[in-house]
């Protein structure tokens, strides 16, 4: 289910690259005129709510870097043929792990180790849960897709337990999350508190080491060789199994990240919905970008633009901010209509 | 626990699993045929809001649901085309037109949020209702609610008992081979999907005009499709099964509340994902049991022989596969 082959010639790529957007275009504003509202309008505001400004460009890129991880995560475990739907739990459960190792840190003398440590937490806590969806393909025969969707809404119930349980406020617990944390424990930030370069550099950095290992190492060829055909990697000594769980854990990590950063860098506390749907997202991101590392991130970044560029429509146009998801949804489905149609 | 009657539990299980009941008989239908349709979170979502819509625009009830069931054979038939005739995975299909219909859902339906419409009400069947105990508990219902207790005990029959369902079950476990026997391998797969997103439809339809009335965001069945899809599973694909699938999650959806007088400091949202932990036990029980081993080791207690039987359950064994005929 490539969507590119390899020797896709450019000029192919072009029209199709004309046909899924002008597809996912025309279906959008099919939607926009269905709702009674003007399309141009509509695409206007998105932009300009993305990109008119330099904080507007910092709040896009505060969406990328959690997408980013995500979509970073998701290509070891589409590499080797596996369809990663726990993602979303991923990200909550390294959440959970880095607020538990910040509230523990709470008195801790030196608040720039707890977030280094929150981190590593995260990546922990992450990459557990998805390690644990992976022995239940490989040892109780649950496929991925549902226990990893499973193992999502498991992770979801402990984040509200936790925030109404021991975890709540001073007072009673509520649906706005636990007591934020002090500002000594938050990820540092620049340009009018909005963008954190050190979220920057670990996202840069967790993309070129996924390209790393999944291009120049033997750990990246022997996922693409049982992605691409299990049995014969199997008769070439590999053990299928064995990499399913390290692929599983590989990207529970970069998700385990992006909920680290979520707490400690955008929230600064456990909120119920603490993943923001980025891991569902992502999933949408690499299958556009035809599951190449270098793809995703310039996916990830239009797709971030949408999402803060819809922030607005609601005050302006008095549209449902769910455009965004329209759009990108809309965009996968022309790109697999095309893909099938011009094969 | 003393407050609460038996047979007023039972009556609102009855009442309150109608819609997952309809979903899950829809979705066990096209699982059966080999295709796994997995937009049913945002179809019921879809379904829901259209549904809504069309009976409050024409103060007519039949209008929504038939408005409802067509929105979600449309959602199938779109995973349908895709998967089945146009071989894509239809993992990938299903995914993203369930994040899709879910915002488009959240977007048409913006203008109806929070609003009154109307409302499908109890029609008690006469005579019967007057029956002790199952009177209240099976004809004191809603329409929706008859449908569902109707299409049980059809489906079953219809999978088991009759040449369709039978050459149904033989396209989902072997597609190459009803195929070899001159089935049209594609096209009933593809109807059957189409019928099984009819009943998602009704069921969405039975959301928003029936259980948990009107449309907002949210409107409250969100989650019930990812729901629908693990009772499929720990009802082990069998249409009798599932539907007690669906009855065990409306009585745990029920207790929820009555368990957060017990344990307060659990949130009620706690308890509705019981059904997952559910669902992933099941499977690995499922997984266990067809090892000889676990039969052997089961055969000295009859719990767990007990529980081996009723939770073992196999999947069609072409269920996600895109067959394309030579």
């Amino acid at each position: 289910m490539r969507l590119f082959t390899e020797n896709s010639l450019p000029r192919e790529l072009f029209t199709r690259g004309f046909f899924i957007a002008g597809g996912a275009f025309c279906l959008t504003s099919l939607v926009l005129l269905v709702a009674g509202a003007p399309p141009w309008p509509a695409f206007y505001h998105l932009f300009v709510g993305a990109l008119g400004s330099w904080s507007k460009l910092a709040q896009v890129l505060m969406v990328w870097i959690p997408l980013t991880l995500c979509a970073c995560g998701l290509l070891y475990s589409f590499r080797i043929g596996l369809w990663n739907i726990g993602v979303e739990g991923q990200v909550v459960a390294g959440a959970i792990a880095s607020t538990a190792v910040l509230r523990f840190g709470l008195e801790s003398g030196s608040p720039s180790l707890m977030i280094v440590m929150a981190f590593a937490g995260g990546m922990l806590g992450g990459s557990l849960w998805a390690i644990l969806a992976g022995f239940l393909k490989t040892r109780g025969g649950v496929n991925e897709i549902f226990g990893g969707l499973g193992l999502n809404f498991v992770a979801q119930g402990i984040t509200l337990w936790l925030i109404f349980g021991p975890w709540k406020r001073p007072g009673v617990g509520s649906m706005s999350g636990t007591e934020l944390f002090p500002e000594s424990l938050w990820l540092p930030t620049i340009l009018s508190a909005r963008l954190s370069p050190a979220g920057l550099v670990l996202t840069v950095l967790a993309l070129v080491v996924a390209a790393w290992v999944l291009n120049r190492t033997r750990l990246g060829l022997a996922l693409k060789g049982i992605g691409s055909n299990p049995r014969a990697a199997y008769l070439h000594g590999l053990n299928p199994n064995a990499y399913f769980v390290i692929a599983m854990g590989l990207a529970g990590g970069c998700a385990g990240l992006a909920g680290a950063f979520q707490v400690a860098g955008v929230y600064h506390r456990l909120i119920p919905v603490i993943s923001s749907n980025y891991g569902y997202l992502a999933l949408l991101v690499v299958m556009l970008a035809s599951y190449r590392v270098w793809g995703s991130p310039w996916i990830a970044f239009f797709f971030a633009c949408l999402n803060v560029g819809s922030i607005q429509l609601p005050i302006v146009l008095k549209l449902d901010s769910s455009l965004s998801g329209i759009i990108q949804g809309a965009l996968v489905l022309t790109t697999l209509l095309v893909y099938a149609l011009r094969k | 626990m003393s407050d609460l009657d038996l047979t007023v539990l039972l009556a609102s299980i009855v009442a309150g699993a109608a819609p997952i009941v309809l979903a899950v008989l829809g979705e066990t239908l096209s699982e059966k045929g080999g295709v796994i349709n997995l937009s049913l979170d945002g179809s019921i979502l879809l379904s829901a809001m259209v549904a809504f819509v069309i009976a409050y625009q024409s103060h007519n009830l039949f209008l929504g649901f038939a408005g409802g069931a067509l929105v979600g054979a449309m959602m199938a038939a779109v995973v349908g085309l895709f998967s089945v005739f146009l071989g894509q995975s239809q993992v990938a299909v299903g995914f993203v037109l369930t994040l899709t219909a879910r915002d488009l859902a959240y977007f048409l339906g913006n203008p109806y949020a929070r609003l009154y419409g109307p409302q499908a009400g109890t029609i008690p069947v006469p005579w019967l209702q007057d029956l002790p105990v199952l009177g209240p508990i099976f004809f004191h219902q809603s329409l929706p609610a008859y449908l569902s207790l109707l299409l049980i005990p059809f489906v079953w029959w219809y999978l088991y008992k009759t040449p369709m369902g039978l050459r149904l079950r033989a396209i989902g476990e072997h597609p190459e081979a009803a195929y070899a026997r001159g089935t049209n391998t594609r096209a009933i797969q593809f109807w059957y999907t189409v019928v099984g997103g009819l009943l998602v439809g009704l069921a969405g339809a039975t959301f928003s005009l029936c259980t948990k009335t009107g449309w907002g965001r949210p409107q409250g069945a969100e989650g019930t499709g990812w729901i629908a899809l693990a009772i499929v599973i720990f009802g082990g694909w069998h249409p009798v099964k599932t539907a007690l699938g669906a009855y065990l999650f409306g009585f745990l959806q029920i207790m929820g509340i009555h368990f957060q007088g017990w344990w307060p400091s659990v949130p009620a949202q706690v308890f509705q994902v019981a059904p997952f932990p559910l669902m992933i036990f099941t499977l690995i029980v499922m997984h266990l049991a067809q090892r000889s081993s676990a039969r052997t080791s089961s055969r000295g207690s009859p719990w767990l022989r007990g529980m081996v039987r009723i939770l073992s359950g196999s999947a069609p064994a072409g269920l996600g596969r895109s067959f394309k005929p030579e």
